[in-house]
């Protein structure tokens, strides 16, 4: 009996986990397909469209959508920058935190763990009027000042545990070797450095993504509303009766970006999460 | 660092190298939190308005009154608190099997992988409209696949199964991180331990939990205290679900409301800085109770 649960167990755990994460996935990308009068009609119900299948329909008139064109722009632009920006700056922090003695190294974590906690919604109110008086509101750089608060720690923690990994004495060992210390650092330091930054940056990514609070408060126009928040106030603010497909196509394009991002980078992204946070 | 009495030129260099390095994320992240957290805090002590800027006036304690004697901020703070329990507990042990078929796993790793981050790297507000249409009755499935339930069942008509449809939105899209940081920590359990005790003749379940768990202590614990945090803070998945109907209202979406809804600054400041206050007593206890120690988990212990 548990020799057969042994041999079977494995199979089964990985099959529980590709259903749990796949099925929504796959349920919303079906209800994309779907007729859209049909699901307001509710005449459609179930996991399949089968007979209200609508083809690229939903594709094609999300993408119509003026305001949906806008806030997947926004949401990149936004995303790309603050990501950028916010690497820079934790990958200074963190070279500083992983091979420099200084005073107040504790601080610097202990207050990166702060914000990591901090409830963003609190912010609401100081943010919303302040970015009003400085005419941040309703602006890219509106969103990404926050972002960038909101990734630093994160940024900050992956890249500081993944630079204390690294053989530093390599760099020495270029230079006794005759490489100038701009060659070193080019040639040894940054292919090792390299990878976690770039887990950081995925990270970044992510967050600033799927950020919602800040989208929906800190905009009002397609100006700079970035996708999450677009894709709430797609039709009215009446939770109970949306057009289900179109959302859901719109969802779907939303997803794409990180889709293929998990596809090509899932080993570094693991990686990342899983040294960045606890360090043994 | 045997020579640190001795501050040499060196040391001091190096000191304030550190510190110019660390300095503009310190800002950056301060800019954006600590400041308007203070400003919260003044403003808190004021009748404003948006809708009537100009007759702002100083009120003191009044708008902390108002909302620690009104009901709906204890029944918003008790659902946000159950809200976090039950995902938490949820997840814990969801993420601990996933975490565990990861570690042992030797197929299709990078399907798993990948399967495991999709929930991850999603937007919340995409999980929330996906399973809010599954769970409506029109157009969802889950009625017709759960039998327990009739096919006409409204999820969302009533607080206790709407709270029950926002939890598995938000069960869902973060059980991955949970488990994934439980990775990590299922990582660090030495093989030779459990092997040794498998010698002695100790059974799976015996394994478990003699060994496995206790050894990842650390990684549990940091895990629940992030997912935790985050859990109290819980909003996207209620504004897309719900918009706060039947009582699911949480303590962020409350605070939201009073701001952005009805435009009342003075008291939506005032519920700012009650939700932050709460947020470090819930921090604060965890911490307490379950003993956390953020450095040792992190190796510098």
């Amino acid at each position: 009996m548990s020799r057969m649960l042994k041999k079977l167990g494995m199979p089964l755990g990985v099959l529980l986990i590709l259903v749990w994460c796949l099925l929504p996935v796959a349920w919303i990308v079906s209800l994309s397909f779907k007729d859209a009068a049909a699901v307001t009609n509710g005449t459609s119900p179930g996991f399949f469209p089968t007979d209200a299948f609508a083809g690229w329909d939903n594709y094609r008139a999300a993408w119509d959508n003026e305001q949906f064109r806008r806030a997947i722009l926004n949401s990149l632009g936004i995303s790309l920058i603050s990501t950028f920006l916010s690497v820079v700056l934790a990958t200074l922090a963190a070279y500083a935190i992983a091979r420099l003695e200084f005073r107040g190294k504790k601080l610097v974590l202990s207050i990166a763990l702060a914000i990591a906690m901090f409830p963003v919604v609190a912010l609401v109110s100081p943010l919303f009027d302040l970015w009003r008086t400085l005419g941040l509101y309703d602006t890219w750089p509106g969103l990404i000042l926050p972002y960038m608060s909101f990734t630093l720690p994160l940024a900050i923690w992956t890249l500081s545990a993944f630079f204390r990994e690294i053989p530093w004495e390599m760099e020495q060992a270029a230079q006794v070797d005759g490489a100038t210390s701009w060659q070193a650092f080019r040639k040894v330091i940054v292919p090792l450095a390299a990878p976690g930054v770039f887990t950081a940056a995925i990270l970044t990514f992510f967050f600033a993504w799927n950020d919602f609070v800040f989208g929906i408060t800190l905009t009002s126009t397609e100006n700079a509303r970035p996708i999450p928040a677009a894709l709430s106030f797609f039709v009215g603010s009446d939770p109970f009766n949306r057009p289900a497909s179109l959302l859901a196509a719109g969802a779907v394009i939303a997803t794409v970006p990180i889709v293929l991002i998990v596809l090509v980078f899932q080993r570094k992204i693991v990686a990342g999460l899983t040294s960045g946070a606890v360090k043994g | 660092m045997s020579t640190a009495v001795v501050q040499t030129d060196r040391a001091k260099a190096e000191n304030r190298l550190g510190q110019r390095l660390v300095a503009p994320a310190i800002i950056v992240m301060l800019v954006v939190t600590a400041f308007p957290i203070l400003r919260a805090l003044y403003l808190s002590f004021y009748n404003y308005s948006l809708a009537a800027p100009e007759d702002r006036e100083f009120v003191g304690l009044s708008n902390y009154l108002t909302a620690l004697t009104d009901q709906l901020l204890w029944r918003d703070i008790a659902i946000t608190v159950m809200y976090m329990v039950v995902t938490v507990a949820i997840e814990l042990v969801i993420g601990f099997v996933f975490a565990m078929v990861m570690h042992r796993v030797v197929f299709a790793r990078g399907v798993i992988r990948t399967s495991i981050l999709i929930p991850y790297g999603i937007i919340t507000v995409v999980s929330g409209f996906a399973w809010q249409f599954a769970f409506t009755y029109q157009n969802g499935f889950i009625n017709n696949w759960l039998p327990f339930v009739g096919e006409k069942f409204n999820w969302f008509g009533e607080t206790t199964p709407a709270v029950v449809a926002i939890m598995v939105s938000e069960i869902w899209k973060t059980t991955p991180f949970m488990s994934l940081l439980l990775l990590a920590g299922l990582a660090q359990v030495s093989e030779d331990m459990i092997e040794a005790a498998q010698v002695d003749g100790a059974s799976w379940w015996q394994r478990l939990w003699r060994v496995i768990l206790p050894n990842m202590r650390a990684a549990i614990m940091v895990a629940v205290l992030f997912r935790a945090l985050d859990a109290y803070r819980i909003f996207d998945n209620i504004f897309v679900m719900t918009g706060g109907a039947v009582g699911t209202e949480s303590i962020s979406f409350l605070t939201y409301r009073q701001v952005i809804e009805q435009f009342q600054l003075g008291m939506g400041s005032a519920l700012s800085v009650l939700l932050f206050l709460s947020v470090l007593l819930v921090a604060f206890l965890i911490v307490k109770l379950f003993k956390v120690d953020l450095a040792q988990a992190r190796g510098e212990g």
